[in-house]
This record gives structure tokens, C-alpha cells and sequence, in this order.
């Protein structure tokens, strides 16, 4: 169905120039919540999109994608093109037409297709009965949401990219509560993946409920975080949230050009500021990667059939790159990446952050930690709050632990952190090595009017960072 | 559209076969979205969805499957049918739902609002108009939306509400801006212009140089838009039952611990004043109203169908995720026009941006000023102040140091558009507050 729509589209002509978007995604999940089975939940979205270009740029989606239903939406989008003619952004560009023919399978070693319901319902109630290992935990669950996405971008000249990914988010959680105190630990580091069942071994899923009930309890128990200013460790499921708020989100080349203004916000970088200022320390890396096929921002082009290739944003603590797509880059003039993105077929284009990782240096997370004094461990993000111009910020972790000569120590509960981002990123101390090394992915990355909720990958080590103001909870 | 979504339900319930329920919510959108920047065109589009979500029913046994839908029924008979088989196979493979509760008395409702919505360029007419000669950045949506419910029993339920929303900032360099919004069910192009006008007379004295103040304690008022955003906090697992057996409300300390807001604070659920529909997906029809803080003391909670079930009360028609739709605070005493007058010396803050706990079970939160905050002296605006961090409890915000509400309120319809158009709003006052802490 989706080779006759393109076919038609490119055939038919009703858009003069311009391009189509096909998306058909299935998600699935299952849920064991407190020893209930939930309902299994299954959706399928299949609409596609039409961009005209026609003195100004329009869009038209639908799902209906009979040929009466795709001529309207063609005619829709021109008619958008011809009402914003002249009344553009200064110095709108014309995407040049995309002329390759690409496909592209995202890797799934074990097909999750291929495990039945039941099986998947029956590893979620081992891993439900064994979150619930204590009277004090008073919520536990555990879930997979799964997502087969097949896309289809044409180009009405002809070029093509077609891909096909499969997606697994496996969570298990665990909430201990008495005496006016709950702490909530979940096992959620790893994200959202690219790949079928073997994402459960690779991700350690089975071993993983005890771990989580117990850290549960070790938190209820626990005193809360010391304040003060001292050094700071964070675990690379942490990092993920570190990375993206304080370095992914202002770099989007249309919040520096304004366009998240009204919504997501600007940015404190500045078009001035790439190839001189100094982001982070030397041992910041930081590159946009679209090749590691598990982390699930990869692809072969974006959304506007820009083929995507590995690039640095910040080498050696250097700002290099901003993240534009080919539309931003146009208007500001800067390099950029492959980043034009929709979240789904209803939704148009716009920056986003796909693959920005951190590059691994060397050494275990013994090794960093071995390296502090007086100082906290702190993993996996509960809390977050940044202004909008991506500077001044608060986090929050799930679990926290006192490092002491080089040690870790006691457990403590409601770890946070403050402070302003580039100042943090220069007191990058120690970067950990492949052993640190965790590949992520969140698919609720909130951007764009209308709203896009759009997935996104980070991948990063263990990190120190020295000087840091960290607090505790009540 | 409603001939359409009744033509679904019937193709639905006659493929039913004995024993069988099933639970039909239908959603369609025909939205014009055109988004601004710098006041000119950045991106101007139409979307038309319809979604069809089925939870078929045998005993207890039951799974849930949405799907696209096309408007043409002929096509559209073919994915029920195909939906429905899939559904009865991924059926015999789940277990039995204790928590399974549906409304077996149907009540039908029906409710059409709304009027003229603006064409495309009509939107772009207007907001190039308002933004000449400035910095406007911003969005418009507009069209109907449609929401129904319908099942096996006959009960018919449909909600058509044509919309429009503007929401749009005025800047005046760097982050400094005059953030507005405008929404209704009739289009009207003066009404916006008003609007506008209004919102840029308020331009020049965010145009004076900016402040910064120490981290520490100071007065502060909060516009409603501003106090929206701690509402929103509270609605994030606060009020639902779930969340008070889980013990993972922000309410937990009131709940176990005694603790109360001020007595100012009364906050309800009213579904009769807000723009969100009045049935949810199982079928259950939404009271008028339900009090969820009467007088700074924690009452009723929301309680969906599962809750109910599981926790053995009955249900009083929330969502599934037992979140307010129609959320509406008491409005106080202290006019809106001395509200400078009475914050004396402290910070106005005109808008609060991307809250989050700091502390869930201590009702602590945190979070940033945007937009227009100014500093206040003597009951005059001095100068916008350069962006604060907050991290304070809400018994000290909206308890000991809660001093005034305003009389006047303001109606906050959602401009959301993640899951499609939102429909949920906000009837707030604004609150004035005796100490506010500011640590960044």
C-alpha cells in the first residue's frame, strides 16, 4: 500500500513541488500492576502527510489515504503554501528536492513478534512477584511497550527513503512507603531501545526486580542527601537527562532562531558562539550519531530526506555545531545535522535532537569514584527543571550514596543537584570509559506547536563533575 | 461528522457476537495550525484524524485496540472487523480483570458548541496585523474537535466543540516577553485585536533595563496563568485515588499527616463549567462537580472505574489517570487592580515555566519564572527581573503564607495539541503570597 500512495503522489502531480510522508506505527503494551494483569493495549496510527511548496510552504495530513482523501490533503497543503505566500519567515528556502532511493531496516536480532502474548504476560508476572518483596512496597509493576514503525518519505521528484524500525521499553518499578515517606525506584536507565527480546538480556531485565524492590527500602530507610558544595558522580542513566536538557535542548538551531519562543524556549547559545566558545571542559564530547543502530534515533535521513551522517557538536570542549536540519541551516547559515523530525505523520518537521551522545574516556565507575574525597553518588533521573533559555536547572535522582576517601558510603534519599549549565560542563573532571558506557532512549521529548512528543537517544558514560551544589529532600 | 461515528458504533456492536460488549470512543479533529515567528508565517498546516478505540468485553476477559479511521465507512467497516479479530484472539490469551467496570445504565448525552471558525487567512491577516512593527512568536489552532462514546447497551454519547486558541508572546529581546493567550468557539477578528493591543500596551515596562536579586525569601504575587502552572503540579498524580493508595500524592502529608493548606484554598473538579466533555471512556457520566480541597482541607479524590473496583468505592467518573479536566479554585477578596498595591515590595510574577517536585511526599516543588516577572516596589513595577528558581512547599505557598486571592478569575483553556487538541481548562484568581523562596 505504501509503494501505491508514493506511486500515485508522484505520479498525479497535484503537488507541483513538494513531498509525502507515510507512517503506519503499531504499539503494543502490557502491563502487571500490582499482580493484576492489565488490559493489553494495542494501536495503530496510519495517516500520511503532504508538504507543498507554492510561493509559501504548506502541509496537509490525513488518514485517509484513499486517492480522493490524499488529493484533498495535496490540495489542502497547497492552498496553505498559497496563504502564506510572501508572509513567510525572512528568507524562508525552498528544500532542494531529495533524489535518493534508500531502505532502511532497523536491527531486531530476536523478532519480538516472534515471543507469544502469553510469554510476555508471563515474564512481567515473574518480575511483578518479585518487586513486591516487602509489606512497606505499596506499588510495583512491570510493562513493555513495543512500537513497529514503518515510514515512506517521497520526494516528488522521486527520491525515496524507506524504513522500518522496531522498538522495546521495558520498566519495572517499585514505591515503598510508611510513616509519611515514599520512595519510589524504578528500573528505567536504559530507556527505549532499538531491537526485539534481546534487548532483555542485554539490558539485564531479569535480574533486575530484586535489585529495584531492595533499593526501594534502602531508601525509605535512608537519611536524606547532605547539602553542600562538593563533587558530584552521575551514573550514565542519569548523564542521559544531563546531556539532554543542558546540552541537546540549546543547541536546536530553531530555538536559537526563535521558534520555540511562545512554547519550549530560546536558548542561552547564540549563532556568534559556534567554532569559539567554550562549552565544558577538554573531555567534553559530544557528537550527533545516527549510526549505532540499537539507540533509537537512528536512521539513513530525516524527515526532509537529508541523509544523516556522524558529526561533532562540542570537541574537546569546543561548541562546534548547532542541531539544525537543512530548513535552519538555510536561515541562519551555520552547518548543522540531519535533525528535521516529525513524531509521527501528523505532525510536520521541526529540530529536534536525535542521537546526541557523549563520548566515552576511560576507566570503570570505581575509577571515578576512587578519584573524589568528599562527595555523592547519584542514578536515575525523577526530577527535572531548566529555564527556558536551558541554564539554570534542577535534577533529581531516585537513588543516592555518599562517596567518602574514594568509597562509596551510605545510601541517601531525594539526591538533587542545581546549577548553571555551561559552568557545570566546564567542571567536567572525569569521563568513564566503555565499561560506563549505556545506550539510551526517551520517546517523550516534548517540543513544537502543534505539540511533538519525539524519541530520542543518548548515549554516555559515568561522568564526575567537581564543585556542585547538591541538596536532599523536605 | 456525527453521522459518521454513529455509523461506526453500529458497524461495531453488529459484529458482536453473543456474550459480547464492547466500548467504542471515537475522536476527529479537523484543526488548522498555523505557527508563527517574528511576526511572520513559520508553519502553516491542516490535520484531519479520526481515531477509534475498542475495548471488546466477553465475562471479564477483555482487551483494548485503537486504530486510524478514514471517514468513509465502507473502509472504515473493514478495520473495525479486522480490529475486532484481533481483539478476540489477544482476548483468549488474558487472564480475567478484577478491575473491569463499566456503566451498565446508559445515559445518553449530546452537546454541539461553537461557531465560526477563522480560514487560514483570516489567522495569518490577524496575526501579522497585531504583530507589525514587533517581535510576536506564537501559535494558532483552530477547528472542531469531536469526542464520543457509544457501546453495546445503546448508549450513545457525542461532544462536538469547534475551537479556537491563540497563543502567542510579544518579545522585547532576549527572554523577555508579554506572553498572551485568546480562545473561544467563535472567531471573532476584532475581539483578537483587542486582545493584542491590550497585551502589547504592557511591552514598555518589560523594556526597561533588567534586575537580579538574591537567592533568598521575598513577597510575591502569582497571575493565575503563573498559579496554572502549581495546579498543574498537583494534578500530576495529586488527586486521584490510585495515587492516595500508592501513596504517591503531593497530598500524602494531608492525607496521613494532617497537614492543611489556608482555608482560602477551595479547588474542584467542575465539569459543568469547563470545556472538557462530560462522559469518559467507560461510559461513566461526570458529576457537575467534585470538591477536591474544601477550605485548605483535602476531601473527595477523582475516582475512575478501575480504582473503584479495586479499591472497592464508587467511581465518580474521572479519566482513567484521575487528573482534573475543569479544575476551579475559589476565587478571594483582594481586587485584581490592587493586587501591586497590596504585594507592596516583592516579585510579580507573571508566568512560572517547567515545575517539577523537589520533594513528592514533602509538597515540595521547584521551578523557573518566564516570560514578564518583575520586580516591585511600593506597589510599582520598577523593572522585569531576570529569570528566578523557586523550590518551596505548597503549605507554605498555598498554606501559611497564602495572604489574598484575587476576586476576579481568569477561564485558562489548555493550548495543548500532544494527543491531539486539548479540551481541559483552568478558572484561577491569582494568589498573592506573604514569602516566596528563591534559591537560583
Amino acid at each position: 500500500m505504501f509503494s501505491e500512495i508514493a506511486r500515485w503522489f508522484v505520479e498525479s502531480g497535484a503537488v507541483p513541488q513538494g513531498s509525502l510522508r507515510v507512517e503506519r506505527r503499531r504499539e503494543e503494551r502490557v502491563t502487571v500492576e500490582r499482580g493484576v494483569v492489565q488490559p493489553r493495549r494495542i494501536s495503530e496510527s496510519f495517516g500520511a502527510m503532504v508538504t507543498a511548496i507554492e510561493g509559501g510552504l504548506g502541509y496537509a495530513a490525513t488518514s485517509d489515504l484513499s486517492v480522493t482523501g490524499l488529493k484533498q490533503a495535496c490540495d489542502r497543503a497547497v492552498a496553505m503554501a498559497r496563504a502564506a505566500a510572501g508572509r513567510m519567515i525572512p528568507g524562508f528556502p525552498v528544500p532542494a528536492p531529495f533524489e535518493g532511493d534508500i531502505d532502511y531496516r532497523g536491527p531486531e536480532l530476536r523478532p519480538w513478534a516472534g515471543v507469544p502474548l502469553s510469554d510476555r504476560i508471563a515474564m512481567l508476572r515473574d518480575a511483578d512477584r518479585g518487586l513486591k518483596s516487602d509489606d512497606r512496597i505499596v506499588d510495583w509493576g512491570a510493562s513493555f511497550w513495543s512500537i513497529d514503525k514503518e515510514q515512506l518519505y517521497v520526494d516528488v521528484k522521486g527520491g525515496r527513503v524507506a524504513q522500518r524500525v522496531h522498538y522495546l521499553m521495558p520498566t519495572l518499578w517499585a514505591a515503598a512507603s510508611a510513616q509519611g515517606e515514599t520512595q519510589r525506584r524504578t528500573f528505567s536507565d536504559a530507556g527505549m531501545r532499538v531491537g526485539g527480546a534481546e534487548i532483555l538480556d542485554q539490558i539485564g531485565f531479569f535480574a533486575a526486580p530484586a535489585q529495584v524492590s531492595a533499593e526501594a527500602i534502602q531508601l525509605l530507610e535512608a537519611p536524606n542527601c547532605p547539602e553542600g558544595t562538593m563533587d558530584l558522580v552521575l551514573g550514565p542513566g542519569q548523564m542521559v537527562l544531563q546531556i539532554h536538557e543542558s546540552i541537546g535542548h540549546p543547541l536546536e538551531l530553531d530555538r536559537i532562531l526563535g521558534d520555540e519562543r511562545n512554547y519550549a524556549g530560546t536558548s542561552f547559545v547564540t549563532p556568534d558562539m559556534f567554532g569559539t566558545f567554550r562549552y565544558g571542559s577538554d573531555l567534553l564530547n559530544i557528537t550527533f550519531d545516527p549510526t549505532l543502530g540499537e539507540e533509537i534515533a537512528s536512521y539513513p535521513a530525516d524527515d526532509v530526506g537529508t541523509a544523516a551522517s556522524r558529526e561533532y557538536l562540542i570537541r574537546g570542549g569546543l561548541l562546534e555545531r548547532p542541531l539544525g536540519g537543512a530548513t535552519s541551516q538555510a536561515r541562519a547559515n551555520l552547518p548543522g545535522v540531519a535533525n528535521e523530525r516529525a513524531c509521527s505523520w501528523n505532525r510536520p518537521p521541526i529540530d529536534r535532537m536525535a542521537n546526541i551522545n557523549l563520548e566515552p574516556g576511560e576507566g570503570t565507575l570505581d575509577a571515578l569514584i576512587g578519584r573524589v574525597e568528599r562527595g555523592v553518588y547519584m542514578e536515575t533521573n525523577r526530577s527535572w527543571s531548566i529555564d527556558d533559555s536551558r541554564n539554570k536547572f534542577q535534577f533529581g535522582c531516585e537513588y543516592g550514596r555518599i562517596i567518602k576517601d574514594g568509597k562509596l558510603g551510605p545510601v541517601v534519599r531525594n539526591p538533587n543537584y542545581r546549577g548553571v549549565s555551561s559552568a557545570f560542563w566546564r567542571a567536567l573532571k572525569g569521563v568513564g570509559g566503555r565499561e560506563t558506557f549505556l545506550v539510551s532512549g526517551t520517546p517523550y521529548c516534548g517540543k513544537g506547536e502543534p505539540n511533538q512528543a519525539v524519541k530520542v537517544g543518548h548515549a554516555t558514560p559515568a561522568c564526575l563533575f567537581g564543585d556542585v551544589s547538591v541538596f536532599g529532600g523536605a | 461528522m456525527r453521522e459518521h461515528f454513529e455509523a461506526v458504533a453500529r458497524a461495531a456492536t453488529q459484529k458482536l457476537t453473543g456474550g459480547e460488549d464492547v466500548l467504542i470512543n471515537y475522536r476527529a479533529e479537523d484543526s488548522t495550525f498555523i505557527r508563527f515567528n517574528r511576526s511572520a508565517v513559520r508553519q502553516p498546516g491542516t490535520v484531519r484524524e479520526i481515531e477509534l478505540s475498542l475495548d471488546l468485553i466477553e465475562g471479564r476477559r477483555h482487551a483494548e485496540a485503537s486504530l486510524s479511521l478514514t471517514g468513509r465507512i465502507d473502509e472504515d467497516e473493514s478495520r473495525i472487523a479486522r480490529a475486532l479479530d484481533d481483539l478476540r484472539a489477544a482476548r483468549g490469551e488474558t487472564p480475567d480483570d478484577p478491575y473491569l467496570l463499566v456503566n451498565e445504565t446508559p445515559s445518553d448525552t449530546a452537546r454541539e458548541i461553537g461557531g465560526a471558525m477563522p480560514e487560514a487567512d483570516a489567522i495569518i491577516d490577524a496575526v501579522t496585523a497585531a504583530g507589525a512593527g514587533r517581535d510576536l512568536v506564537g501559535f494558532v489552532a483552530a477547528g472542531p474537535v469531536y469526542t464520543g462514546f457509544a457501546n453495546a447497551r445503546g448508549q450513545r454519547n457525542w461532544d462536538a466543540a469547534a475551537s479556537f486558541n491563540a497563543d502567542w508572546s510579544f518579545y522585547v529581546g532576549g527572554d523577555k516577553a508579554v506572553k498572551t493567550s485568546h480562545a473561544g468557539f467563535e472567531w471573532d477578528a476584532q475581539a483578537f485585536a483587542r486582545v493584542a493591543g491590550d497585551a502589547a500596551g504592557r511591552l514598555e515596562a518589560l523594556a526597561r533595563p533588567p534586575v537580579t536579586v538574591k537567592p533568598g525569601e521575598y513577597r510575591a504575587y502569582l497571575t493565575p496563568a503563573a498559579l496554572n502552572e502549581i495546579m498543574g503540579m498537583l494534578s500530576w498524580g495529586g488527586y486521584g485515588l490510585a495515587a492516595q493508595k500508592t501513596r504517591s500524592t503531593i497530598f500524602l502529608r494531608m492525607i496521613e499527616g494532617g497537614a492543611r493548606l489556608n482555608e482560602r484554598v477551595t479547588l474542584s473538579e467542575a465539569t459543568a463549567k469547563g470545556a472538557a466533555p462530560a462522559f469518559q471512556r467507560e461510559g461513566f457520566i461526570k458529576p457537575a462537580a467534585v470538591t477536591l480541597i474544601d477550605r485548605g482541607v483535602y476531601r473527595d479524590c477523582l475516582v475512575s472505574p478501575r480504582s473503584a473496583a479495586e479499591y472497592g468505592v464508587p467511581t465518580n467518573g474521572a479519566s482513567g489517570g484521575e487528573t482534573p479536566a475543569s479544575l476551579d479554585m475559589a476565587a478571594g477578596e483582594l481586587p485584581e487592580a490592587d493586587a501591586l498595591k497590596a504585594l507592596g515590595t516583592g516579585i510579580y510574577v507573571s508566568n512560572l515555566w517547567y515545575l517539577n517536585f523537589s520533594d513528592r511526599s514533602a509538597g515540595r516543588l521547584t521551578g523557573m519564572t518566564r516570560f514578564a516577572t518583575f520586580w516591585v516596589e511600593n506597589g510599582a513595577l520598577v523593572a522585569p527581573l531576570n529569570v528566578m528558581r523557586f523550590d518551596d512547599t505548597i503549605f507554605r505557598m498555598l498554606g501559611s503564607n497564602l495572604e489574598a486571592l484575587t476576586a476576579e478569575r481568569s477561564l485558562l483553556l489548555d493550548p495543548g495539541t500532544y494527543d491531539g487538541r486539548n479540551l481541559e481548562s483552568a478558572r484561577l484568581p491569582g494568589a498573592l503570597l506573604s514569602a516566596m523562596r528563591f534559591t537560583l
